[in-house]
């Protein structure tokens, strides 16, 4: 049954995401896209055999590079499937552009921590999820959101501060949510998150199990970080998860620095994927700045959820380009590091794949920038002229059943009380 | 204003009639049924020569416990009641409203340590797991944070889980959850997901169970915005508590008192929940506000029976509703007998006390006589030493004292 991740599924099943449009073409062995000079590899056994045991470290250029070896001609996406990922890679990063550009000019406020860089682990995971599929983040969520779904607009607006921001300018940068996308949040303490993942998961299991919602498989993924891997509820969630088989993925996005704390320093083994098999889950090592390699590895994992053999620990090697928020100076960082990683640009090499294999033309993927560009202007402008939230809008969500907020003196609940959501009334 | 001193042979009157309040002009009670879901509260009035008289209402019959440890009632007379009811423990009053509710809504289920095959380590979830299964009456692994985190994104995600901690103090490692998560996460979604939760266990000073053991948790929660804290502390109201706590939208901390899972009392047969925003008059009286919950209650009522006999006659009210405070019973009390006593298991510092002394003086300051005292536990950790443990606490001798102080 735990076949997943086995090696005779890797190189007897070849892809069937076969290019319609163009011919087909050999994958070039020596592409700089597919190579990588990371060293961190863990070659696994040929026997992937996945027990609840013992989970299996396997990383992922290796099998890619077995597959290109190996000439079978098939190319990791469509045509339709690789402007799809462009559209979403461009799309998160002209928006955090633009919120970069809108914090200095001092539309929004407080801490904003944006995801440059780090575009390939939202895309490559998020954009193989159906609708009800959840996702938890962290604070550096806005391109979960977008990836997720969320519109453009109602997550600028939340950054303004605006009752049309998704929700209604209450959360800001660190909190957006969505109900109707499943994302359940963007988070300011770090791990706080995974064990609300894990809630939905146990959530999907038990629709299945006990309300009988025979058909009901929806995954949920948990993002953060490497900081994160050394906070306790990351390691209570992985037991959790591992023990009762939730539909989960956690995904680790090491972009090696937490705030100012290089990742080495702050772990005693680095190597974080190495912490699955211990609770009894497979470990994946991947290069998060390679969009297509994450989405081969998101796909097995969210697979082996969708069908009840339980969770995965995803480690996206990543970068960001950025500082932690637009606050932080980043002068801790070796220029010659972030040269290395710039020159690993996701959306840069995704284009290049594109163009060498002849998924799209030049034209068609400056299209997609124009046409990303016009998305978020109107994004900015829609944010602008939408209403700050009233004084009337501060009680309003503090309770679900606003009765929660007593009895007053006079023997009514103070909700009834008409000049209560003006905040008038004493709470 | 109200004599002070009562003649012997008078009785305390039961007062639900209007002519109590000050607010002649304003109908006391209409608004508040709408919203209410309260069966009539019924009195225990003591007469001066010492017997017990219990008031009926028709529907239940409450018991005056005069022992804070009691296993056995003073028999009642159920002759008047149109149901006999059934006679039961507060542990399994619990179990029964959460049995109750799971089998009313597939979506309730339970989380925490030892509930399921263990049967909970004050046996509330007592064979529940087996009726409704290992998933739906979950064992956890001992991580509060995580697990209570578990439940907070289950309930966002559709279902209504009850969160057990084993010992309330065990809670203060999911105070992350609890704070950030349950309390605030319905605001800053927007009011887009609803965290319908319950929080519930044991707390409150034990026998000898040492300081860790023994923490009143209801002072560090109460300005978590955005939740609800309720304190039972009779059978019949930890059964109507547990299950309106279940059914609310909003998550509810439930505070249970390790002394007081095997009181005993008659409740009703028929359904029914008692409101959470509410507070229960244990004694309706003239002379002295005495707000109190949990096991001081009956700390109180002790004292009251030598207060009745040295010829007081104190209005005891058990306030249940931690956050928000009810009040309005408060408040029609304190215009009442211009008088406040509050006697709680909190440390002085921080407490639902301090809390209730500030909205009592911002809202009432005008119809108190005298200021408001407020007994409350030492701010010391609880020793393991019995003779220490009892001093930590209030006890009866200190609020006759008090209240003989406060009447002078």
């Amino acid at each position: 049954m735990s076949t997943a991740f086995s090696a005779a599924k890797f190189s007897t099943q070849p892809f069937s995401t076969i290019s319609h449009d163009s011919p087909l073409v050999f994958a070039k062995p020596t592409s700089q896209f597919f190579g990588s000079t990371r060293k961190l590899r863990l070659t696994s056994s040929s026997k992937f055999n996945l027990s609840r045991r013992s989970g299996t470290v396997v990383a992922v250029s290796d099998y890619v590079k077995q597959k290109t070896s190996k000439s079978t001609t098939s190319l990791l996406i469509t045509k339709e499937e690789g402007l799809e990922l462009y559209e979403d890679m461009v799309f998160g990063r002209a928006f955090e552009d633009m919120c970069a550009q809108m914090y200095y000019r001092g539309k929004m406020f407080g801490f904003v921590h944006l995801y440059n860089g780090q575009e390939a682990v939202s895309t490559g995971f998020i954009k193989l999820l159906k609708q009800q599929d959840s996702v938890v983040s962290t604070y550096r969520d806005h391109v979960h959101a977008l990836s997720k779904g969320v519109p453009a607009r109602a997550v600028m607006s939340e950054l303004f501060g605006k009752t049309t921001g998704c929700c209604r300018g209450q959360g800001g940068s660190m909190h957006m949510f969505s109900r109707e996308h499943n994302l359940l949040g963007g988070f300011a303490f770090i791990g706080e998150g995974i064990p609300i993942a894990t809630g939905a998961a146990f959530t999907s299991k038990y629709k299945r199990e006990v309300l009988k919602e025979a058909d009901c498989d929806h995954v949920t993924l948990a993002f953060f970080g490497d900081g994160t891997c050394n906070n306790g509820q990351f390691f209570e969630c992985l037991n959790m998860a591992a023990l009762w088989k939730l539909p989960i993925v956690f995904v680790v996005e090491n972009n090696l620095w937490a705030i100012g704390m290089s990742h080495s320093r702050a772990t005693s083994d680095p190597q974080i994927y190495k912490k699955g098999p211990a609770f009894g889950m497979p470990g994946i090592h991947v290069d998060g700045m390679d969009v297509l390699k994450v989405r081969e590895v998101a796909k097995e994992a969210i697979g082996r959820a969708r069908r009840g053999e339980g969770p995965t620990l995803v480690e996206c090697e990543t970068y960001r380009f950025r500082g932690h928020s637009l606050a932080d100076p980043d002068e801790l960082r070796d220029p010659a590091e972030k040269d290395h990683y710039a020159a690993r640009d996701p959306i840069r090499a995704l284009k290049k794949y594109l163009i060498e294999n002849s998924l799209a033309s030049e034209a068609e993927l400056k299209a997609i920038d124009k046409k990303i560009d016009e998305v978020v202007e109107d994004a900015v402008e829609f944010a602008d002229e939408s209403p700050i939230p009233a004084r009337s809008q501060l009680l309003e969500n503090v309770f679900a059943d606003p009765r929660g907020f007593g009895i007053g003196p006079d023997g009514r609940y103070r909700c009834e009380d008409p000049k209560f959501t003006e905040g008038t009334a004493r709470v | 204003m109200a004599a002070i001193f009562h003649g012997v042979g008078a009785a305390a009157s039961l007062s639900l009639s209007p002519s109590n309040s000050f607010d002649s002009n304003k109908s006391v009670f209409s608004p508040r049924r709408s919203f209410s879901a309260r069966k009539g509260a019924s009195f225990a009035v003591v007469r001066s020569e010492g017997t017990v008289n219990l008031n009926l209402k028709g529907r239940r019959a409450q018991q005056l416990i005069s022992n804070a440890v009691a296993t056995t009632a003073d028999s009642i007379d159920a002759s008047s009641s149109s149901k006999p009811g059934h006679e039961l423990l507060l542990f399994e009053a619990l179990q029964e409203g959460l049995e109750e509710e799971m089998e009313r809504d597939p979506r309730v289920c339970v989380m925490g340590e030892d509930v399921g095959h263990y049967g909970g380590s004050y046996k509330v979830t007592k064979e529940l797991a087996k009726k409704f299964g290992d998933l739906r009456v979950l064992d956890t692994p001992i991580a509060e944070n995580s697990f209570t985190g578990m439940g907070i994104g289950a309930a966002m995600t559709g279902l209504r889980p009850v969160v057990e901690g084993m010992n309330m103090g065990f809670l203060l490692l999911a105070f992350n959850q609890i704070s950030n998560n349950c309390g605030m996460l319905h605001y800053t979604s927007g009011g887009q997901f609803t965290i319908p939760i319950v929080i519930r266990g044991p707390g409150g000073v034990g026998r000898q169970l040492g300081a860790e053991h023994s923490q009143r948790l209801e002072s560090y929660f109460q300005s978590i915005p955005g939740i609800q804290m309720v304190a039972c502390s009779t059978p019949y109201n930890a059964k109507g508590l547990m299950k309106a706590a279940i059914r609310s939208e909003n998550p509810v901390i439930l505070f249970e008192h390790v002394l007081l899972y095997n009181l005993k009392e008659r409740i009703p047969d028929e359904d029914y929940i008692c409101n959470l925003e509410e507070a229960e008059m244990v004694r309706p009286g003239e002379h002295v506000t005495i707000l109190t919950y949990s096991r001081m209650r009956y700390h109180v009522m002790q004292a009251a029976k030598t207060l009745v006999n040295k010829g007081y006659d104190p209005e005891v009210i058990d306030i249940r509703s931690l956050k928000p405070f009810d009040l309005y019973t408060i408040g029609n009390s304190v215009k009442k007998t211009h008088r406040v006593l509050i006697v709680e298991e909190c440390m002085r510092t921080g407490g639902i006390g301090a809390s209730l002394t500030a909205a009592i003086t911002e809202n009432f300051n005008d119809y108190l006589d005298a200021p408001i005292v407020c007994l409350s536990s030492q701010d010391v950790p609880t020793p393991y030493a019995g003779t220490l443990e009892e001093v930590t606490v209030v006890q009866p001798a200190q609020i006759v004292t008090a209240v003989e102080q406060l009447c002078k």
